[in-house]
């Protein structure tokens, strides 16, 4: 095991073990990370979030995160591993910060990831200063990605498994969150986590793994979105201007969206519409072919950096969203926390209020939010 | 280990888990509804248990009605008797109303909730003041409010998270002054404090084992004869036609073995436990002086539980100081109800008045046959630090 602090502040006093935090969602992942931090010697505690006031509110069965089943199931794999656990009660601030920004976000015409939000202000900010206030040295996750140690200091890197690598969702981290953080299964291919699961006699060994967002309990975001912002009919217009259609509310729209556009009639050029831009101070959805789509660079704003900010304009590879590929761009940190990212080649259906990644190799360099797309002229917000 | 946790379960009592072993071993095969020799034989046993149940509870072996334990009771008290209230009162009568103490066990309190919000059962709550106590005045103002409603007053004999003691003869003596039926809650007093079905008056009194060395999953409804609640289980009605199931032959005799321990041994145990208490008491208030005690802190049993120390923990979260403590191999308990395991803040001081962050911090260290002068002191060396810890972490908002 390679990847767990051994130096830096997270690091325990010459003679005793790590005390270590599992956060245990009542998943297979989690529930192995932390089965794997009691097997190399750590002080291992377990603890589930839970993330509503009402439990029975968030998605239920299987799937989910935030569920009495859920927290059942982590309480059992930890009662297996033979480590304590606790539920700790993160509702208020989760809904503070990451369903309120969510609302907040849809509502200003962007499309936010939650996941995201979620590591930065609760499983790495809420959850680890009570753990580090409660004496632990570091809090361990199931998440796929790797801490190396490098020589500026500790560096996330993607996890050895492609097809599970979650680095992407931890670009927010700076180095100091880093610092008492643990992904215990960032070497290890999914297949094989489930595979010691079931040596382990831990019975969430098959649980399917949970998708979408986990506050929004049947999936339906634009319902989830209707039922606090409200229907605000506007019109749905083509590039030149003219109505197309019209829509119950302009933040119910992501750039690049094909479905549901409800456009009744075919384009004059026949070719399917996506939506290439969102306006919600008009309260208007502009869509056109795709071809509109096409981004050329963007601006991130809200940029965090794994450790120093890289200085001036250098070559990285970018991602643009959860299971993205990465593409190469040039990248260069302004003032402000700003940066500018232009493609080698034109991206389609880039949303604002996602996140861009940027990769040095394996190494996750840092994180922004897209505040504005750049076509191949003007600048759209 | 410091194991001070007895107020939730505690260990079995030698006494208990001989006549446990020795039943299961010997009268397994015999159903006491039976009418063969097997039967005979495990009735006879289950008949003298409620016998012994009897004399070490000050009651008649025909009040004993046994059930799976402490939640089961009540919730035959509660429901049996509010249906049994409105039968009587017919149709045309007016609702039944229960008249419940706020600090109640949730096995009263949610089956008090249930049938008011299911089965139109009028629902008031008592005053209890800041020690946790319900006042005779004010139970017998309550019941003057309503002279003519059918009302089923429960009042637990001792409060489990702070201990405090209620005043059970004179609340049965102003609630039958109005005609009014009293059920109690006595699962935390029996063992602890002298507990006579008789002298209380109590018409309905809840008990169960494992709160006295007994095994889980026994305990008993005692009901004076001319009471016959509505039941919640049908069947063979083994039970006074109120309860059915076969009867638990072992757990029965383990049940009456470990009450009549419990009654030989309690001026000696109560004392004891008063002592390390009151040390525990002291130690925790040198350590952490911000530290509260909640509940009577008069010196007698007749205040507060001989067993029970109750704390509540400026600006901390109970479950942070629980899990300090828990790293110190520390066994204790929030004495709250949980959620999901979502603690909350405790429903027993929030009616003693305490408010929402008082009322989230708080520990209950409850000691039993097993605990020594050595638990105390590891108390003594864990709390300060844990409580130092525990209020940097604050409260999780």
């Amino acid at each position: 095991m390679t990847n767990f602090p051994a130096s830096a502040s997270g690091a325990a006093p010459e003679g005793r073990p790590l005390r270590v935090l599992a956060a245990m969602s009542g998943g297979v992942d989690s529930a192995v990370a932390a089965a794997r931090a009691a097997a190399a010697g750590h002080d291992v505690t377990g603890v589930h979030l839970a993330l509503s006031a009402n439990p029975q509110s968030f998605r239920s069965g299987a799937r989910g995160c935030c569920t009495l089943e859920d927290s059942r199931d982590a309480r059992r794999a930890a009662d297996v591993i033979g480590i304590p656990f606790y539920v700790w009660d993160l509702s208020e601030r989760f809904r503070e910060d990451v369903v309120e920004d969510f609302y907040a976000e849809y509502a200003a015409g962007r499309t936010p990831n939650p996941c995201l939000r979620c590591n930065e202000k609760i499983k790495f900010s809420a959850l680890l200063d009570k753990a580090l206030a409660l004496g632990f040295d570091a809090v361990a996750t199931g998440h796929y990605a790797r801490i190396l140690d490098g020589p500026g200091g500790r560096e996330l890197h993607r996890a050895v498994d492609p097809g599970k690598d979650q680095s992407y969702v931890l670009g927010v981290l700076t180095a100091d969150q880093l610092a008492h953080a643990m992904f215990p299964l960032g070497d290890t291919p999914k297949a094989q986590v489930r595979e010691e699961a079931e040596r382990l006699d831990l019975a969430v060994a098959r649980k399917p793994d949970s998708h979408d967002i986990c506050f929004i309990a049947d999936g339906d975001t634009q319902g989830f979105l209707a039922r606090r912002l409200g229907e605000r009919p506007g019109e749905i217009v083509d590039a030149d201007g003219n109505r197309v259609g019209e829509h119950d509310g302009a933040y119910g729209f992501t750039v690049g969206q094909r479905k549901g556009l409800r456009l009744g009639h075919p384009a004059p050029d026949g070719k399917p519409r996506y939506v290439l831009d969102v306006s919600v101070v008009d309260n208007r959805v502009t869509v056109g072919p795709a071809d509109g789509l096409d981004i050329h660079g963007l601006t991130g704003i809200r940029a965090r950096w794994c450790g120093t900010p890289p200085e001036g304009s250098g070559r990285f590879h970018a991602q643009l969203r959860a299971h993205g590929e990465p593409v190469p761009v040039t990248a260069e940190v302004a003032g402000g926390g700003t940066v500018r990212v232009d493609f080698d080649a034109p991206v389609r259906g880039i949303a604002p209020g996602q996140a861009v990644v940027l990769y040095d190799g394996t190494r996750v360099v840092g994180s922004a939010t897209i505040d504005a797309t750049r076509r191949a002229a003007a600048v759209t917000r | 280990m410091p194991y001070l946790d007895h107020a939730a379960t505690t260990p079995i009592h030698p006494d208990a888990l001989a006549a446990l072993t020795a039943h299961l071993a010997t009268d397994a095969t015999g159903n006491p509804s039976s009418l063969h020799a097997s039967g005979r034989r495990a009735r006879r046993v289950v008949e003298e248990s409620r016998e012994s149940l009897a004399a070490s509870l000050g009651a008649r072996p025909s009040e004993i009605v046994l059930t799976g334990g402490g939640t089961e009771s009540d919730n035959l008290a509660l429901k049996g008797l509010y249906w049994s209230l409105r039968a009587q009162a017919g149709p045309d009568g007016p609702a039944p109303r229960l008249l419940v103490n706020p600090t109640e066990h949730h096995a009263v309190l949610d089956t008090a909730v249930w049938l008011a919000e299911h089965e139109g059962a009028r629902l008031d709550w008592l005053p209890v003041d800041r020690l946790g106590r319900v006042s005779p005045e004010e139970l017998d103002a309550a019941l003057a409010a309503a002279p003519d409603v059918p009302t089923l007053v429960s009042v637990m004999w001792a409060n489990n998270e702070v201990g405090t003691v209620n005043p059970v003869r004179e609340l049965v003596a102003a609630a039958h002054r109005h005609g009014a039926l009293v059920h109690s809650d006595a699962v935390q007093a029996l063992g602890q404090l002298p507990v006579s079905f008789a002298e209380s008056g109590l018409d309905a009194m809840t008990v169960t084992a494992h709160k006295i060395g007994g095994p889980v999953g026994t305990g008993a409804l005692l009901l004076t004869r001319e009471l016959a609640p509505v039941p919640l289980l049908h069947g063979g009605g083994q039970e006074r036609d109120v309860r059915s199931g076969t009867l638990d032959t072992a757990g029965a005799a383990a049940f009456a073995a470990a009450a009549a321990a419990a009654v030989r041994e309690l001026p000696e145990h109560a004392a004891r436990l008063t002592a390390l208490r009151d040390e525990l008491i002291a130690a925790v208030a040198k350590e952490v002086p911000e530290a509260v005690l909640t509940g009577d802190p008069g010196p007698g049993p007749e205040g507060r539980l001989p067993g029970n120390a109750h704390f509540a923990f400026p600006g901390c979260e109970g479950d942070s100081l629980l899990l300090l403590l828990d790293a110190q191999g520390i066994e204790c308990s929030t004495g709250s109800a949980c959620t999901a395991g979502i603690a909350q803040p405790s429903h027993v001081l929030l009616a003693m008045g305490y408010e929402p962050e008082e009322a989230r911090g708080t520990l209950r260290f409850s000691l039993g046959r097993t605990s020594t002068s050595e638990d105390v002191a590891a108390v003594a060396a864990a709390i300060g630090p844990a409580v130092e810890r525990a209020r940097t972490a604050g409260l999780s908002r």
